[in-house]
């Protein structure tokens, strides 16, 4: 059984096992979800409504 | 034309990640938001080629994508930025993972080649499909697979994660899977 578990962890032909690769997946996600929990900073929110504002008085003119 | 309310609403749903796929690209925060800036300006300034139903995540990023290929082309021979800046993002971030852990993970991953980095975070973390990871890209799903694969292999190897044995992982990959935790 501890051989078995042992082999299992292990990479075979250069891939990897589904429990390396879901680990790293996990890894991956927490980094990349760490920004995205940020949620929009406000010189975008800004950025948006300055471009509706200058489209709004151009067509106004 | 202005941009309607549910073209609007589209494009700022996307910025999270296509902040968190150019902090992944670029590895710096203050030159990842420029980037995100700009694609939204080019974006807005293009909207009428963008069809309405289609995927305005997939769209950005395409245009994200392409800015930072053609900027990295002129800053080739600059040193990446390796000051962990991105690091810093992290700081006042109340849910914050572990710095230390994450300064690990960002250096391996800046260790990786460009297109297999962009492959990995577009499928790995994205959420993007092979398939749409390829149009972003701009090349075959075979090729976009490869990627992700040796990107994976890699980033194992970096990280150690694949000498795990009967002791389980050493000391650096506890650290890394454990990220999620507190220090």
């Amino acid at each position: 059984m501890m051989q078995t578990d042992t082999q299992a962890t292990r990479r075979s032909r250069g891939r990897l096992t589904r429990d390396v690769q879901s680990k790293l997946g996990k890894v991956l996600q927490n980094y990349f979800d760490d920004v995205v929990k940020q949620g929009v900073p406000d010189r975008f929110k800004d950025l948006l409504q300055q471009y509706n504002e200058r489209k709004d008085k151009e067509s106004g003119q | 034309m202005t941009l309607a309310p549910s073209v609007r609403e589209a494009m700022l749903g996307a910025v999270p990640s296509l902040r968190a796929f150019a902090i992944s690209l670029c590895g710096n925060v203050d030159r990842a938001d420029d980037l995100v800036q700009e694609t939204l300006l080019r974006a807005m300034a293009n909207i009428d080629s963008f069809q309405p139903g289609t995927n305005m995540s997939a769209w950005l990023f395409t245009i994200l994508r392409n800015l930072f290929r053609s900027e990295y082309r002129k800053r080739r021979r600059e040193v990446e930025d390796t000051d962990g800046t991105y690091a810093e993002t992290l700081k006042s971030h109340p849910e914050q993972h572990s710095r230390v852990e994450f300064e690990e993970f960002r250096q391996a991953l800046s260790k990786l080649p460009p297109d297999q980095r962009e492959a990995l975070i577009l499928v790995g973390a994205s959420g993007f499909s092979y398939e749409e990871a390829a149009a972003i890209c701009d090349c075959a799903v075979g090729t976009i697979k490869s990627r992700v694969n040796r990107a994976r292999t890699r980033l194992a190897e970096l990280l150690a994660i694949d000498t795990a044995d009967d002791f389980g992982p050493d000391r650096t990959t506890r650290a890394i899977l454990t990220a999620g935790g507190r220090r």
